[in-house]
């Protein structure tokens, strides 16, 4: 044993070369420093935002704020017509995507036949995620409100927002139909199961959890999207609150969008204020996606 | 000596000639066996995926309440053989399946049939034991039911019998509503064949239902294929040849896709009458 130490300490050096490796040469330091500022500087502007936001609207940020119209009066202006607009827009909108993008996803995934067609859908739908809102917006102000003659509503902004994120629920969706082994809908066929009763029964249940994530965080963006509904013409100044979905409607990025360009710095604390709402609605969002998603999978455990 | 075994059941005058045929070549010199009578006759059998042909014109019979064992190497088609008596194989993208299965006389392939039919006839458990995670243990055997939208209030009667059939009753009969999940490997593949059970096929074909389970599982489940024969026919897929020796009645031999022995189950593996049987049982290959 001893004599065995001796000659590896013998054999030139050994040990030292050893630590050496260990520790990592310049290369791999420097690597990692950079990797690691790639990650704080988006944090750290993240922060930047979230702080600056709060410290400019704290002064607003209150319940009179969440319950009041807008105003000329800086100090009386409230933030309830986005609040309740944007509200409504999510629903609408999920009501629209929700069915389309899930029917698309299970025709793609539990039907088509593998073949050139369906990999030119597949790569267009990929082609879809990635094109500007604002495009989305000038084929909605077309589509719904000069065509279908829908007007500057509700139904026509939530339509548009429905297919700004039907490619990412489609694919989202996809993804979870993909994680269903095959074993299991081999089972449910063995037992007599037709394919409608296997993906309803089998299928959906077991991909739900990872179908409403991509859902969820899908409609989270879209609730903060601002160019589509500036397109389609979604008011700036609305004093009352949606009656119906043929209603018109303003939504929070859009009020505080209309507040930052106010020359007055008082408007300045409205639309940080409102900045933080709309933040704090999101933060909420995602949080129900990352607990919906536990509750679901903890119920899926193998 | 050769053919004192009768083939009965017998519309299908064809194809029992053929079968006929061939048991005489591979059955020179057995012993007769009772009388058995036939539920399932498999007649020039060709399978494929894609330009891929798995199986080259099988034909052979099944005999009613014994089990039939299927052997060969990896890869002789021996899956893609069972998958075809319920007609699962149709379901992987470009599988497809030439000749004749005869299920009581009546052919399963026949284009007035749907496949959902012969698969509430023909029950499957497979390699691995796969119920359903997202059901309890009790709707996991009722899972058959369910699907087709049965309601009825008997069905806890159903799902009682299954589980003793399945000798799984006095294991979980106070988890009823627990996860499948939760089980043990081995009660997961009984509740896989309890599950099978509920729906009263005749058959229940068994693809390597014990590859994934320990030895004391496995003893377990080859018991329960032994009582399970009296009451259904039992067709199963083994790479074991000890386990085909144990539970097997009577076991065919594959390699390649061609059927090259077919027999009673002592004499496949004492005297094989083809010197690649013996080479496979001896375990020269595979």
């Amino acid at each position: 044993m001893n004599g065995e130490a001796t000659r590896l300490g013998a054999s030139g050096g050994g040990l030292a070369e050893l630590r050496q490796s260990v520790a990592g040469h310049g290369a791999e330091r420097t690597f990692r420093a950079i990797c690691l500022l790639a990650l704080l500087l988006p944090l750290l502007l993240l922060a930047t935002v979230i702080v600056d936001a709060v410290a400019d609207g704290a002064a607003r940020l209150g319940w009179g704020f969440l319950t009041s119209f807008p105003s000329r009066h800086a100090d009386k202006a409230g933030f309830l017509p986005a609040l309740v607009g944007s509200g409504a827009l999510m629903v609408l909108t999920a009501a629209i995507a929700i069915p389309l993008g899930i029917g698309a996803a299970v025709y793609l995934e539990e039907y088509a036949k593998r073949g050139r067609m369906t990999a030119l859908i597949e790569m267009n739908i990929s082609n879809l995620a990635g094109v500007p809102s604002i495009i989305y917006g000038l084929l909605g102000l077309e589509l719904f409100v000069r065509v279908m003659d829908l007007g500057r509503s509700l139904i026509a902004g939530a339509a548009t927002l429905a297919l700004l994120v039907l490619p990412m629920v489609i694919m989202a969706s996809r993804e979870a139909l993909r994680t269903v082994p095959n074993s299991l809908r081999e089972a449910s066929l063995a037992l007599g199961g037709d394919r409608w009763q296997t993906i309803r029964k089998v299928v959906l249940p077991m991909s739900m959890p990872g179908i409403l994530t991509g859902i969820i965080l899908s409609i989270a963006r879209a609730v903060g999207e601002t160019a589509p509904l500036v397109t389609i013409g979604a008011l700036t100044y609305v004093a009352f609150l949606p009656d119906s979905i043929g209603s018109a409607f303003t939504a929070m990025p859009i009020q505080i969008f209309n507040w930052i360009s106010r020359p007055q710095a008082d408007f300045h604390a409205n639309a940080a204020a409102g900045i933080v709402v709309l933040l704090a609605f999101m933060l909420v969002l995602n949080g129900v996606a990352i607990w919906l998603r536990l509750r679901l999978q903890r119920r899926l455990e193998w | 000596m050769v053919e004192q075994r009768e083939i009965r059941s017998s519309e299908e005058r064809v194809t029992h000639s053929d079968f006929a045929l061939v048991m005489t070549k591979s059955h020179s010199g057995v012993a007769a066996e009772e009388e058995l009578e036939e539920k399932i006759a498999v007649s020039r059998l060709e399978a494929w995926y894609g330009s891929n042909k798995v199986l080259n014109g099988l034909t052979l019979g099944i005999a009613k309440n014994r089990v039939t064992g299927i052997i060969g190497p990896s890869g002789c088609g021996k899956s893609t053989f069972i998958r075809c008596l319920n007609r699962m194989h149709e379901n992987v993208p470009g599988a497809g399946v030439k000749g004749k299965v005869l299920l009581d006389g009546a052919d399963i392939y026949d284009p007035g049939v749907n496949p959902v039919r012969v698969r509430r006839r023909v029950g499957m458990v497979f390699q691995r034991a796969n119920p359903f995670p997202t059901m309890s243990v009790r709707d996991n055997v009722l899972a058959g039911l369910r699907l087709q939208g049965a309601r009825d209030a008997s069905t806890d009667e159903i799902m009682e019998r299954a589980l003793k059939r399945a000798a799984l009753w006095g294991e979980v009969k106070d988890r009823l509503r627990d996860p499948a999940t939760g089980l043990s490997g081995g009660q997961q593949q009984r509740l896989c064949i309890a599950r099978a059970l509920a729906l009263e096929p005749d058959v229940i074909l068994m693809d390597e239902p014990c590859s994934a389970l320990d030895p004391s599982a496995t003893y377990r489940i080859e018991e329960l294929i032994y009582e399970l024969k009296e009451n259904y026919t039992v067709v199963i897929v083994t790479h074991n040849m000890q386990q085909a020796a144990r539970v097997a009645d009577r076991t065919a031999f594959l390699l390649s896709g061609e059927l090259i022995e077919y027999d009673a189950t002592d004499k496949m593996f004492t005297q094989p009458a083809d010197s690649r049987t013996e080479d496979y049982v001896r375990g020269r290959f595979g």
